[in-house]
């Protein structure tokens, strides 16, 4: 029997650095918000001819007149995608038509223009829907562990529940803030979203858990302290938790190594979530507990 | 109890050898394709556009029908692509009204959406004088265009009850229509919409005064389309381009191809692993996953689901849950198994004692979805549908299509 309980402050203390170091990622990087959110144009561009990232930065930089873009390179292909300020049709096909004087015959695999307006509605509803999300399940949670039980009274488990959930959004969040700075990743409703399933899907690993405390606490042997009881639902719970991460964590490596490069951020997100959840399902939920109830 | 395992088995089968048919790509089977699989515009490539139609000029008039008689213009322009399927939608956000255009495979993007963002151009016009008998019907415009036109509406004849449509004109207008009137009575006078002949009557007298009737054997369906027609045409409510989408049809193609070669990988890798680690019950399960697989996809199609790059991500993604009910349900097996009991019993067991955790672990995704579908639009609708009819799905599989191979088998074993 693996002691996980015993070695709680251990995991206590990574969780807690971890969380630490997320929100001081955030602090320090901050989010960058993508054009979903703010309005922009995302468009992606293929050239036919040999073209290189510098050449049509310094291009853009002076034929475009515009200083706050972005640009990256698809790796081994003549495939760039630019970030610009939100772009009129007019303007767009006038920078298409420069771009073809310039480089040659141009390819456009995907231009997409969206509008202050748009990007304020999409996050409006982003944050409703996160809130709602995270409201109905604390509800539901709630709800799951409504009978009381000795010696740790329901709404515990509820909160223990809750900041394991917490746990798990809060450090993928901090990761999008690091690539946001290292890698200009931007967040949008792809990184909401991403979120939210981590949570519906880590929330119920914890679940699962919990409730098996619960079930052995009805049939507790004397002489067995609270400590060793969670231990043993640990234990006994461990294969499915991993096991149904697992079968997931297949699905999302596949899709991350070889999907679309478009959804590869997405899918990057939802893994990390994965894995996180699983391990404070196993390994904080119940040394959470444990810790309070020592209290 | 295990015949009717038994059965319930054989029936699965077959429905899912019927839905396998089903969802064939078009081309397979000419029997199976009185359903077509409906792509989203990322996978076949395409554009979203979305207008705000500006009606502040639109004042004292019924607004649905000048929107009604907008999106009418639009889908007609946009019929001359020879888009297939193209969607012209109205939708409201907050107080602004916007108008959706979805075109699929256009391969002259510039050139539609010039097109769609022009005015409606409405114009009246007469027969050419010097008409041959038996020769075609010509007609010329005449300087009375949708300007001078400054509403219609659609009333009733006072005798008949029949639909007629009303015709208000301005000052000028008045006078304009009073001299075309006069010119052709007895003749007929044709409206053209953005150079399509809406309507044609003839002239019973000169009108003056600025107000017409429109009379005909119109149902009020033909008469309200009219309404709203002259409308677009009279009634400035200029639209703009405020979220543009285009997605070429070679990058589509190539995330679709991508996205199904990941998918496949992922659910072979997650079949080896079932039976390498769950042997028998391994086995099992994957065949209920293939049963799943099968299903969900079958309704998708038969729901006809616009299939999104972000709702096969949703539908993958469910693929990696779907096996989760079936772990908790072996595990919980295997307890009982070590306690003693027989194995059907404890399968038994295993299911009635797995269910409260199935049932949990499934409510939160819900929940997820539910509120991400209804908040949300495009990619991410695409996506929580997928997932939300996913998870649905999978716990019937789960559940009905495991329990039964299962009892099945184990009786042919006993």
């Amino acid at each position: 029997m693996l002691n996980i309980i015993g070695k709680r402050k251990i995991f206590l203390g990574i969780s807690v650095l971890l969380v630490i170091a997320s929100i001081a990622l955030v602090g320090i990087f901050g989010l960058k918000q993508g054009i979903d959110f703010v309005g922009g144009t995302l468009w992606q561009v293929k050239i036919e001819q040999e073209a290189s990232i510098d050449d049509l930065r310094g291009f853009i930089k002076s034929d475009f007149d515009i200083q706050d873009f972005t640009i990256t390179q698809e790796p081994t292909t003549q495939s760039f995608l630019l970030r610009l300020p939100e772009t009129s049709e007019e303007v767009h096909n006038s920078y298409l038509e420069k771009l073809e004087t310039e480089f040659g015959i141009i390819e456009e695999l995907r231009f997409e223009s969206i509008g202050p307006v748009i990007g304020q509605e999409l996050r409006t509803n982003s944050i409703w829907a996160f809130i709602l999300v995270l409201l109905t399940i604390s509800l539901y949670v709630a709800f799951v562990f409504r009978k009381v039980s000795y010696p740790v009274s329901s709404w515990k488990y509820g909160i223990v529940t809750l900041l394991t959930l917490f746990h798990d959004a809060l450090i993928p969040i901090g990761l999008t803030a690091y690539l946001g700075y290292a890698q200009g990743i931007e967040v949008g409703v792809n990184l909401v979203v991403a979120i939210l399933v981590v949570i519906g899907f880590s929330v119920h690993d914890t679940i699962v858990v919990l409730d098996r405390t619960r079930e052995n606490l009805r049939n507790q042997d004397r002489g067995q302290s609270f400590a060793e009881l969670v231990n043993m639902s640990v234990n006994q719970t461990i294969a499915r938790s991993i096991n149904t991460s697992l079968t997931l964590i297949f699905i999302l490596v596949a899709m991350y190594f070889m999907g679309p490069a478009s959804l590869s951020y997405f899918i990057l997100i939802i893994l990390l979530g994965t894995l996180i959840g699983t391990y404070s399902s196993i390994c904080v939920a119940s040394s959470l507990i444990v810790a309070w109830q020592r209290e | 109890m295990q015949s009717k395992a038994f059965i319930y088995s054989i029936i699965i089968v077959l429905i899912t050898i019927l839905a396998g048919f089903f969802i064939l790509p078009q081309g397979f089977d000419q029997r199976f394709e009185f359903q077509r699989w409906r792509l989203g515009l990322d996978l076949t490539g395409g554009s979203h556009l979305v207008y705000e139609v500006d009606l502040s000029k639109v004042k004292g008039v019924d607004q649905t029908i000048v929107l009604d008689g907008l999106r009418d213009v639009i889908e007609k322009r946009v019929n001359l692509f020879g888009v297939s399927e193209p969607q012209v939608y109205l939708s409201k956000s907050g107080d602004s009204q916007r108008l959706i255009v979805e075109l699929a495979g256009v391969k002259d993007v510039k050139e539609a959406i010039k097109l769609i963002g022009l005015t409606p151009l409405l114009y009246f016009a007469e027969i050419k004088t010097s008409l041959e008998e038996g020769g075609e019907v010509q007609y010329v415009p005449t300087e009375l265009t949708g300007r001078y036109i400054s509403g219609a509406q659609l009333t009733f004849d006072q005798v008949t009850r029949s639909p007629q449509i009303s015709l208000s004109f301005n000052k000028e207008g008045s006078k304009l229509f009073a001299d075309v009137t006069g010119r052709n009575v007895g003749k007929p006078v044709a409206v053209f919409l953005d150079n399509n002949l809406i309507t044609a009557p003839v002239v019973q007298e000169k009108i003056t005064g600025g107000q017409a009737q429109i009379t005909g054997q119109f149902s009020i369906q033909e008469a309200k389309e009219l309404v709203g027609r002259f409308n677009a045409g009279a009634l400035p409510a200029p639209i703009n381009l405020i979220n543009q989408q285009t997605i070429g049809a070679s990058l589509g193609a190539d995330s679709l191809q991508k996205t199904l070669y990941a998918g496949l990988v992922g659910t072979l890798i997650l079949i080896a692993f079932m039976i390498l680690y769950y042997k028998g019950f391994g086995f099992v399960a994957s065949l209920a996953l293939l049963v799943y697989m099968i299903i969900t996809l079958a309704i998708f199609k038969l729901f006809g689901i616009t299939l999104t790059l972000a709702g096969i991500a949703g539908f993958i993604l469910s693929i990696g849950m779907a096996v989760d009910a079936n772990i908790l349900i072996f595990e919980r097996t295997k307890e009982e198994i070590k306690k003693g009991i027989s194995k059907t019993t404890a399968i038994s067991e295993g299911f009635k004692r797995a269910w409260p955790s199935i049932r949990d672990s499934n409510v939160t995704t819900i929940i997820t979805a539910v509120i991400l579908y209804y908040f949300t639009s495009g990619f991410v609708q695409g996506f929580a549908l997928a997932l939300l009819i996913g998870v649905v799905i999978s716990m019937f599989s789960a559940i009905i299509v495991t329990r039964s191979f299962l009892n099945t088998i184990i009786k042919d074993h006993a």
